[in-house]
């Protein structure tokens, strides 16, 4: 276990709180559901069959600094461009922490 | 996340859920012994993943996939066979991976699914029994709707909008085509499977005439006002194959009134479209195990709760892919695969007597212009006040006017993206 999993939580329940009064949504998509949906392009676990990046492994700041990098159009891309900006912070931040730990898995 | 530490969650989280729901005890009988059995009908997109991603959410779920076929031919990349590039076993896949895992494929055909018995019936005999069904019977043509065309004249008039023997049909009669011949294609009208479909297979028929039929003709009848992506498509066409391609549209006597199969002609309100080669796409409606089990409506589709795609019209039994109402999603094989995900998340969190969680989905569809032109749309779908609703700001269509590298990236993407979700299926 990350000794540093403790802050991360605290730093998603920070940024659920702040975006709730900005939306009625109901409670975020699970950590497994919003990886699933990347896996239809990066691959089953983040690890792509084709062209697509491959995602899992890579460090979680890396992958949540590229994600909001592609949401501002700092980072240009095809498509994720126009994916990123389906998702908040919260779910951007869930998606890096929980592929970064996808290297183990088979 | 790591698997251990979800599957002890989940665990956790089933003890309580069992605790708290004493009350229901018809429901939380199998939970208990873990012996929940899900039948799913059909092994194409939304079947086979949802097979596949049960087993990952719970491998003590009995699941068993009904499909008739040994190996299924994907409609995405089935242009490509069409159009010369591919040959069938690239766009062929089979069960052995879902076996591996513990599924249990059955191939078969259902003939019913019984929602108050909860069992389906099978073509050979028997019956299979479950505590919850997923249904992705894909699409049927609505041949009533077109004058002089049925399922028999298929194998003269192709429809190839279910990849297999018709697409290899399709692709030997445009083989066998003289240079300078015309290929007439009629799009269907909406709602149908895979919208930029009729888009890419027009660009890789032409892709092909340009390289081997430089003489021939494309004639197009639509019987829609417009199409998906059809800014994008106008305009790779207009760079790639100038003059080759005929489309006209509901305003442009793009309706077909009826088909002369033997004299290979499409009748319009205005004219005879005489075709050397003719693909005519009928109108659409959900697959016809779910007409004949009570699972569609007088739309001819299914509709469905869309956070748990159970049907509104039988209890326990969930419809996904292209024959449920999932609108404003597509109905695209991405799609599909969305949701059989989001739905086989609900269907073992209901079988453990929880509250499925909050759904996300992504649909991304490449179409291919040329081996190295590609384009795409996409979107990012959440779930609000009881509805899948696009987020706003995400999503949308490649640039237009973007260069040349852009498009090949794309093409490029669009091959990454087949290769990466086929392994995710069925891989």
């Amino acid at each position: 276990m990350k000794p540093n999993k403790l802050p991360i939580a605290i730093g998603l329940i920070t940024v659920g709180l702040f975006c709730a009064p900005q939306s009625s949504h109901a409670e975020m998509a699970s950590d497994t559901v919003l990886l699933n949906t990347c896996y239809s392009c990066h691959g089953t676990d983040g690890k792509s069959a084709g062209d697509m990046p491959t995602i899992a492994g890579k460090s979680k700041k890396y992958i949540a600094d590229s994600l909001k990098a592609f949401r501002s159009g700092k980072k240009t891309s095809t498509v994720m461009m126009r994916i990123a900006k389906g998702f908040n912070d919260a779910e951007l931040n869930a998606i890096a922490s929980a592929f970064s730990k996808q290297m183990g898995r088979k | 996340m790591t698997k251990v530490t979800r599957r002890t969650f989940t665990a956790g989280l089933g003890v309580s859920a069992a605790l708290g729901s004493l009350s229901l005890p018809g429901k939380m009988a199998f939970a208990a012994n873990g012996k929940a059995a899900v039948v799913i009908v059909g092994g194409g997109f939304g079947g086979a993943t949802a097979a596949k991603y049960l087993k990952r959410f719970d491998s003590k779920i009995s699941v068993t996939l009904v499909e008739p076929s040994s190996q299924f031919a994907t409609c995405p990349f089935s242009n490509t066979v069409i159009g010369g590039i591919n040959k069938m076993d690239y766009i062929t896949h089979g069960y052995q991976a879902l076996k591996a895992m513990g599924v249990t494929v059955v191939h078969d055909l259902v003939t019913h699914i019984d929602g108050a018995g909860k069992s389906v019936k099978l073509a050979k005999g028997g019956s299979i029994s479950f505590d919850r069904c997923i249904v992705s019977p894909g699409i049927d043509f609505r041949w009533d709707r077109i004058d002089g065309l049925d399922a028999s004249t298929a194998g003269t008039i192709p429809h190839a909008w279910k990849a297999g023997p018709q697409t290899v049909l399709l692709r030997n009669q445009l083989a066998a085509m003289a240079n300078g011949g015309t290929f007439i294609i009629s799009p269907p009208p909406n709602p149908f499977r895979c919208p930029p479909g009729p888009g890419e297979r027009i660009s890789l028929v032409a892709n092909y005439f340009k390289k081997h039929k430089p003489k021939s003709k494309i004639v197009v009848l639509d019987p829609k006002k417009k199409f998906s992506k059809q800014g994008l498509f106008k305009e790779g066409w207009a760079k790639l194959y100038p003059g080759m391609i005929d489309y006209h549209n509901i305003d442009n006597d793009g309706v077909v009134r009826r088909v002369d199969v033997k004299a290979k002609k499409l009748i319009t309100d205005f004219g005879d479209y005489k075709g050397d080669v003719i693909n005519f796409i009928p109108a659409q409606m959900a697959g016809k195990i779910a007409q004949s089990s009570g699972l569609t409506d007088s739309t001819g589709w299914c509709p469905v709760n869309q956070m748990t795609f159970e049907s509104r019209l039988v209890q326990g039994v969930h419809v996904i892919g292209d024959a449920s109402m999932a609108s404003p999603m597509p109905k695209s094989g991405f799609a599909a695969s969305t949701q059989a995900k989001v739905c086989a998340a609900a269907v073992s969190n209901l079988l453990k007597g929880q509250t499925p969680g909050t759904p996300k989905f992504v649909n991304t569809c490449y179409s291919l212009v040329s081996e190295d032109y590609g384009i795409s749309v996409a979107m990012v779908y959440g779930f609000d006040k009881g509805k899948i609703t696009k987020i706003k700001g995400s999503g949308g269509l490649s640039p237009s006017g973007a260069d040349a590298q852009f498009r090949s990236k794309e093409a490029n993407y669009a091959r990454g993206w087949y290769e990466s979700i086929s392994r995710d299926i069925w891989g």
